[in-house]
């Protein structure tokens, strides 16, 4: 199994994708942490660094998307979605432009550089608002996928991406996978309870599964990486089969993927379900394996929450 | 300018801002102030100097425009009936449910359209995303957009500056709307900011100052950035809230406000003296 940061895989998107001259990508002193420098290098007159200010990056984006530009604006998850969302709302979802915001450095696995920079709330924010697409691969050849869809679905994305190299889940970088933008992959069968991921979370997910089989528990699990459209199909189907869901997300358990999922249960197919995640507090600094400890993103916690979401259901 | 193309565009402002007090009037709701302070600078753009086709609004050469003060749609609407983008009918619908005008433009409703605007700042910086497209792939298409003065306020008009000079945007062309006035007040009172010519030609930009509802010094002014090469033009227009309704000129209050009956009365009696005084 290799490992990838997703960021990195963007870069590496960007780069092979950008033979499109419709391409074109603009980000704010970040390149080289947000890998757009991969595609500068191979497209340097299409590569636009907008210097420190991420609320005019975003709004300049939506003006190159109304001339027909696939505009790919990058920056930090907490810059992205939260300096620049007013203009991530108004100047490119408003008008339903061809920007996709692709926010790197998300979640608490930014580590070192602590609360200031670890964005928990991206998902929430960004799922409010009308027209946009949110998407959050969990690996590298996903992360290409989702690029991929991106490019060929008009309209706005937030596109989530990690900082930390993680496992391969579907294969490596290049590997063609199935993927369709709304519909969820089943990456493993289960009867007794659905644990639903997404980002790094459907790594911690898949071992937790493992974990469960050990003892004799079948866990389904899900990659739910577009939370937006959500996959209502499947997460009915799997309330309908297995009547007890956990999600995992590394983002607050409110309003992100916990509380997508809650919705499309109330509204479908009621189940016991269990929410992991960051717990409505600020993260800190750290390296990102002791951070996923601390604030019980391990899959551990998923396997707690299984046996709690199992039990409540009985 | 010849006095018949100078006699053209005054008529083009006048039944301009007739028609943004009857809109305005039949909304009850709207921006008149603005909307008449920068009138003269549209009638230019579009009676005279903007290539725009009703008929081929997605034309990837055509010239853009974007009203960074986006408030001031009535004023863009009654350019975008007088070029017969959509029928003159439709300012009567203006701010109302299901029609196709909205309080501040928005271009999958509007036919001419090239941005969504009215969150301050956010145009200005769109104009600059489209001038640097018109670089990259070539085009002689320019970009006009006004801001207002009030709108200098937002830290994005700065940052958009800023990027304008460093992708050396000749082919953008910006408008301030200097009024003086904003919904609180004078400029002066609620933000002070400073002298304008100054500080945007601290950023880059070749400045020029004009009278802005003197049809000539615009067109100068608009003929003179054309000719700059490797940095964007600000013309900053001098201008009077409510420009032509003389009960609203220079007053405050008048940024937000709808004329009730009577003043609609008064504003169309002196409206239409004035076209009838160009018609002769």
């Amino acid at each position: 199994m290799g490992k990838m940061a997703t960021r990195e895989a963007y870069g590496r998107a960007l780069a092979e994708f950008g033979v499109d001259e419709r391409v074109v990508v603009l980000d704010a002193d970040l390149s080289k942490s947000t890998f757009t420098v991969t595609f500068k290098k191979v497209f340097p007159e299409r590569h636009f660094n907008m210097g420190i200010a991420e609320g005019n990056m975003m709004s300049v984006a939506a003006g190159m998307a109304t001339c027909g530009k696939i505009a790919f604006a990058s920056t930090f998850a907490i810059f992205a979605a939260e300096r620049a969302l007013e203009q991530v709302r108004n100047s490119a979802c408003y008008p339903n432009l061809n920007v996709k915001v692709c926010a790197t450095h998300a979640g608490i696995t930014v580590g070192e550089d602590g609360a200031s920079h670890q964005c928990v709330e991206d998902l929430a924010i960004m799922r409010a608002i009308p027209n946009m697409h949110v998407v959050s691969p969990c690996d590298g050849a996903s992360a290409r996928a989702v690029i991929r869809a991106a490019m060929d679905t008009p309209g706005p994305f937030y596109v989530r991406l990690g900082r930390l190299a993680v496992e391969d889940v579907y294969g490596t970088y290049g590997d063609e996978i199935s993927f369709t933008l709304g519909k969820a992959n089943t990456l493993r069968e289960g009867t007794d309870v659905t644990l639903i991921g997404i980002g790094l979370m459907v790594q911690q997910s898949l071992k937790a599964a493992e974990m469960l089989a050990q003892e004799g528990i079948s866990a389904r699990v899900i990659d739910m990486h577009t939370l937006k459209p959500i996959d209502v199909e499947t997460i009915v189907k799997a309330s309908k089969e297995t009547g007890a869901i956990v999600t995992a997300e590394e983002h607050n358990i409110i309003g992100g993927l916990g509380g997508a999922v809650a919705e499309v249960l109330s509204e479908n197919a009621p189940c016991i379900l269990r929410r992991v995640g960051v717990k409505d507090i600020f993260g800190q600094s750290g390296k990102p394996e002791a951070l996923l400890v601390l604030y019980h993103l391990m899959p551990e916690d998923i396997v707690k929450a299984a046996h709690e979401a199992i039990a409540a259901r009985k | 300018m010849d006095k018949i193309t100078e006699k053209r565009l005054k008529l083009f402002a006048a039944n301009m801002r007739k028609m943004i007090i009857e809109g305005v009037f039949q909304a009850q709701s709207g921006h008149p102030g603005g909307s008449l302070s920068c009138t003269d600078i549209l009638a230019y753009l579009y009676g005279e100097r903007l290539h725009v086709d009703p008929c081929d609004t997605a034309n990837p050469d055509r010239d853009r425009f974007v009203l960074s003060k986006g408030h001031c749609a009535p004023a863009l609407y009654a350019a975008l009936t007088l070029r017969e983008f959509f029928a003159s009918c439709e300012i009567g619908g203006l701010r109302s449910c299901g029609a196709m005008l909205q309080g501040h433009p928005c271009m999958t409703e509007t036919p001419g359209i090239d941005m969504s605007t009215g969150s301050l700042g956010q145009g200005i910086a769109a104009s600059v995303g489209m001038a640097m497209m018109g670089k990259l792939d070539k085009r002689d298409y320019r970009v006009f957009s006004i801001l207002g003065d009030g709108e200098l306020q937002e830290g994005e008009v700065w940052e958009a500056q800023m990027a304008a000079a460093h992708y050396k945007l000749d082919n953008l062309t910006a408008f301030i709307d200097n009024n003086g006035l904003q919904i609180d007040g004078p400029t002066s009172e609620v933000m002070n900011l400073g002298s304008i010519p100054a500080k945007v030609a601290a950023f880059g930009w070749h400045v020029i100052e004009i009278d802005g509802h003197d049809l000539q010094q615009i067109e100068n002014a608009v003929h003179e950035a054309e000719n700059v090469k490797g940095q964007p033009t600000m013309i900053v227009a001098h201008t009077h809230k409510g420009k032509g309704v003389s009960f609203m000129e220079d007053q405050a209050q008048w940024h937000g406000a709808a004329p009730k009956q009577d003043q609609y009365d008064a504003a169309m009696i002196e409206l239409n003296a004035a076209i009838a005084a160009l018609e002769v």
